[in-house]
């Protein structure tokens, strides 16, 4: 179960009225590398890794599901307020058409999230590459994001995301190394 | 036709902070067949010229949604 604090991880601040920018970071909502893929994909690995490394997967899915609250906060900010020929305009006349001012996990193009962004492959190596290859593509994702966005206060909580990615893909690389130290390990049973 | 019993609203949550201009109220549309599990005979009806433009014959299920209105 999970404890729920209404406040968000980082605090997240729109400056600029551009609906434009919900439009790209909906790829790191419900994007193949975005938030979603990431935290259900974690939380569905965690059962069958070795005991060692079960507690990574299980808390950096629980930070994966806060960075999603984080990005819903701007896309819900930056979009609540636009008629429908705004979004026309940011290039959202697609997703007006289908979902109205809701928020919908589909990618900057208005793909729909698809489980195929994700895997189990029943082994630990595989699926821990997996993993910290997706935090790599998350980092250059947000990269791209604050490279396309020129508001300020966005940025800062963009900034804050693509570090996490850092630590994360530095935990799972960790996790690998300890699944390695079992090698030649003599176990006495 | 102008119905706003046929229509819903809420004020959303405003922050001092929202980049665009708020909308401070929301409004959605409670069509008309929610308020009737079966329709009851005899209802005024349309004139049919009127009724083939309409897609309903009955004034009391034309709800009226219009982009005029503005409802999003
Ligand atoms: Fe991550």
């Amino acid at each position: 179960m999970w404890v729920y604090e209404k406040k968000l991880l980082y605090p997240v601040e729109v400056g600029t009225c551009n609906p434009t920018l919900a439009k790209y970071l909906m790829e790191q909502y419900g994007g193949a590398d975005g938030e979603l893929a990431a935290a259900l994909r974690y939380m569905n690995q965690r059962y069958t890794v070795p005991s060692k490394v079960i507690g990574v997967l299980n808390d950096i899915a629980t930070e994966e599901f806060s960075h999603l609250e984080m990005l819903a906060t701007m896309i819900y900010k930056l979009t609540k307020d636009a008629t429908p020929e705004q979004l026309v305009e940011a290039g959202l006349g697609a997703h007006f058409v289908n979902h109205g001012h809701d928020l919908f996990y589909e990618n900057a193009n208005g793909v729909p999230f698809t489980a195929t962004y994700i895997q189990a492959k029943g082994d630990p190596i595989a699926d821990l590459y997996e993993d910290i290859a997706a935090e790599e593509k998350a980092r250059a994702t947000y990269q791209w994001l604050i490279d396309v966005s020129d508001d300020p206060l966005i940025n800062d909580s963009l900034r804050f995301l693509r570090e996490r990615e850092n630590i994360h893909s530095l935990r799972f690389r960790e996790s690998v190394e300890l699944l390695k130290d079992e090698r030649d390990r003599k176990k006495i049973f | 036709m102008d119905r706003p019993l046929y229509r819903g609203s809420y004020k959303p949550y405003v922050s001092p902070l929202d980049p665009c201009p708020p909308i401070r109220v929301k409004t959605f549309v409670l069509p008309p067949q929610i308020f009737t599990n079966f329709q009851q005979p005899g209802l005024p009806q349309y004139s049919p010229e009127e009724a083939l433009r309409r897609g309903t014959l009955w004034p009391l299920f034309d709800d009226g949604f219009s982009r005029e209105e503005g409802i999003s």
